[in-house]
């Protein structure tokens, strides 16, 4: 009992980056933005918030915890969404290519990361770069979690981040289904002339829908730095956790709430070969393959059905353009 | 919704350009390397704590790029890589099929190049080398075909489809390197014994530049004056001529990826026999997705890629070489290229597009 339920909390902990950023990018791919700069913008995200925490804890008098957090959250949706408006700037002001844009921004966002994420130290001038302070208000888990078992031990004892991230994803999928911004949203994806039509600003939700959606995904990189690897950057470790996400968003239909379980069932997956026994190094590799073959599955059989429901938004990777009608 | 009529025009107007010169353009996106180059300097200069002067900067990347012979040679070589990715793509996006798998069919093609070695390692050198060739020939155009029939058959969205089998591919890689490694978890599968180029300009790289080049040539002819090339320019314009036309659209689709994914598999194949000799997830290092960028901006044209791509290597190496220099990652190097590639992107606007500012004596209303 104790096995599984510690798996299903390591399963959580690989899910929620997974988590944050497919919901972002739902919220960006709802408005036709086919957002390619994800992985870059979580990872400029969450290192900027270890810099923003390393600062911080290194040069104030009486470093404080919760202040460490505030700063750190903040500077990560500040420089996730930053990223994310040069995205929208170049693809919907200056009517660039979203893929080409989108992945200049991985190149930037990736180099931008990882430069100041292993460079940190030396150009601070400081061999101490751990932010454990920071990182322990970022573990602080419920005070009872402890006592309620199995339960406990899946659920509760996760960091704060944990609750924001299905908090955000049933939100995004509220939003998205049941308000009227969420349906304007939706027409603006699906088909912006006709929003355009009715009156609904393509250029602003395309803008609004762009950067948060970013700035979620960046504290997809900020859980992932901060929880995960207890505040390092490891260059490598990251890996290919932004393009699942994008293989998410497919393989939950560009659906948040389902995203959650997505999420879960992607994490699993990523962890699952440790606990298969008799797996041999190689089989384990293929196992990973998993996600990606199941989500172009998804992809083909969504493209098979033809059902309205299911299509990825009709204008998506297209830009808008009013004049070109 | 409510609709303001402020009776103001609007406080920028645009319109199309029609009447631009080549030499305005290129004056244009001049003037936007030259800007995006001056804010390099200073990144650099940040980044390296005003170690490096100003124009001490583009000395330093000079150097790192063309110091010496053997950087000369690296320099050509890290072009040819890249351009011939480029090549590859350019079919499929002058038929706006976005092929965002580069990445995945080179690494496949290596891999194919590497099970050769592994598996018939009776083979003498230049069989060994025509059997690699093929195999990786052979592996890229499938990883190419298989997202085109499905987009061809039920229009599923090739994008992330092509996106996702460069992840299905690196894993087939990872597989591989640790059934092949030399010990238990050094994932590392060390010098592979065959398979390589004889040497040419002094260099076991030199056949790749000497594929390339041939490749850059055969490219442009294919696309501007073959009769394939043509049929690929109608379906990308649009469908519905095409299948007027007489054009066997499903079938340009799928031919077209197999061409796109054939020449990145041989992509793979020179990266294995000329440049690495050895094979890991890295050994394409993001360059298919790079490639993409460079084959958009030089607008699908071989010969301007070659610049596109000239740009790209000059930006990493130089920046590489400052950063080490300075004891920092090269990762200096992505964001610099970022940086460039955003200016550079972004400048096609304002040739495509003129503005025209408010007319400032016209008041409000009036």
């Amino acid at each position: 009992m104790d096995a599984i339920a510690y798996f299903l909390q390591r399963t959580i902990a690989q899910a929620l980056p997974l988590l944050f950023g497919s919901t972002g990018e739902i919220l960006t791919e709802k408005s036709g933005n086919l957002n390619l700069g994800i992985p870059g913008i979580m990872v400029a995200g969450g290192v900027a918030g270890m810099i923003s925490a390393t600062v911080y804890e290194k040069t104030a008098a009486n470093p404080i915890g919760i202040v460490s957090v505030c700063i750190s959250f903040l500077f990560a949706i500040l420089c996730a969404g930053l990223v994310s408006l040069i995205y929208c700037f170049l693809t919907v002001t200056l009517r660039a290519n979203q893929n080409v844009t989108g992945l200049a921004i991985t190149i930037f966002g990736t180099g931008f990361g990882n430069f100041f994420g292993g460079a940190i130290g030396k150009l601070m001038g400081i061999n101490d770069i751990s932010i454990l302070m920071t990182v322990d208000t970022y573990k602080k888990t419920l005070p009872f979690a402890k006592n309620l078992g199995w339960f406990g031990t899946i659920f509760l004892e996760h960091g704060f981040l944990f609750y924001l991230s299905i908090i955000i994803a049933v939100l995004a999928a509220y939003i998205l289904k049941h308000t009227r911004t969420g349906l304007n949203l939706r027409a603006v994806g699906e088909n912006p002339a006709t929003a355009d039509a009715a009156g609904i600003s393509v250029t602003k939700y395309k803008y609004l829908a762009t950067c948060i959606g970013g700035s979620i995904a960046g504290l997809g990189g900020l859980y992932y730095v901060m929880d995960y690897s207890r505040g390092t950057w490891d260059t490598q470790s990251f890996g290919e956790r932004g393009w699942l996400s994008i293989a998410l968003v497919i393989f939950v239909i560009w659906n948040p709430d389902l995203a959650i379980l997505g999420a879960a069932l992607f994490g699993g997956l990523y962890i699952a070969d440790v606990y298969v026994p008799g797996l041999s190094g190689a089989q384990k590799e293929l196992f990973k393959m998993l996600p990606y073959v199941v989500t172009i599955l998804v992809l083909i059989l969504t493209s098979r059905t033809k059902k309205k429901k299911n299509q990825p938004p009709e204008s998506l990777g297209i830009p808008y353009f009013r004049e070109d009608r | 919704m409510k609709v303001k009529h402020t009776g103001k025009e609007p406080l920028i107007r645009l319109s199309k350009r029609t009447d631009i010169s080549i030499f305005q353009a290129i004056a244009v996106r001049a003037a936007a390397i030259l800007i995006a180059l001056l804010l390099c300097s200073l990144i650099v200069m940040a980044i390296t704590g005003g170690n490096t002067g100003f124009f001490q900067v583009y000395a330093d990347m000079f150097k790192g790029s063309f110091g010496s012979s053997r950087r000369i040679m690296m320099f050509l070589r890290d072009i040819s890589a890249l351009l011939c990715l480029g090549l590859a793509l350019a079919p499929a996006f002058r038929m706006k099929f976005w092929n965002i798998g580069a990445e995945g069919q080179a690494i496949i093609g290596a891999l194919a190049a590497v099970t050769v070695i592994k598996k018939m390692p009776f083979l003498p050198p230049a069989a060994m080398l025509a059997v690699m060739l093929c195999a990786s020939v052979i592996a890229g155009a499938v990883w190419g075909i298989i997202p085109a029939i499905f987009k061809a058959k039920y229009n599923t969205n090739e994008t992330l489809f092509t996106l996702m089998m460069n992840y299905v591919a690196m894993q087939l890689v990872r597989c591989c390197v640790i059934l092949w490694e030399r010990q238990p978890g050094s994932n590392d599968v060390g010098i592979l014994p065959a398979g390589n180029f004889p040497k040419l300009f002094g260099v076991d790289y030199g056949i790749n530049i000497l594929v390339v080049a041939v490749l850059t040539v055969v490219a442009y002819i294919y696309l501007k004056y073959s009769k394939q090339g043509y049929e690929i320019a109608v379906v990308g314009e649009s469908v519905n001529t095409a299948k007027y036309t007489g054009i066997n659209v499903k079938k340009v689709i799928i031919r077209t990826m197999a061409i796109s994914g054939a020449i990145c598999g041989i992509a793979g194949f020179l990266l294995i026999a000329g440049t690495h000799h050895t094979i890991n997830t890295g050994i394409v290092g993001g360059e298919g997705f790079t490639a993409i960028i460079v084959a958009w901006l030089a607008k699908l044209n071989p010969f301007y890629m070659l610049l596109t791509s000239f740009l790209v290597v000059f930006l990493n190496r130089g920046t590489a070489q400052i950063a080490s220099a300075c004891g920092l990652n090269s990762y200096a190097s992505n964001i610099i290229i970022g940086v460039v590639l955003f200016f550079i992107i972004g400048c096609e606007f304002f040739i495509q597009y003129k503005l025209f500012l408010r007319h400032p004596r016209k008041k409000e209303g009036v």
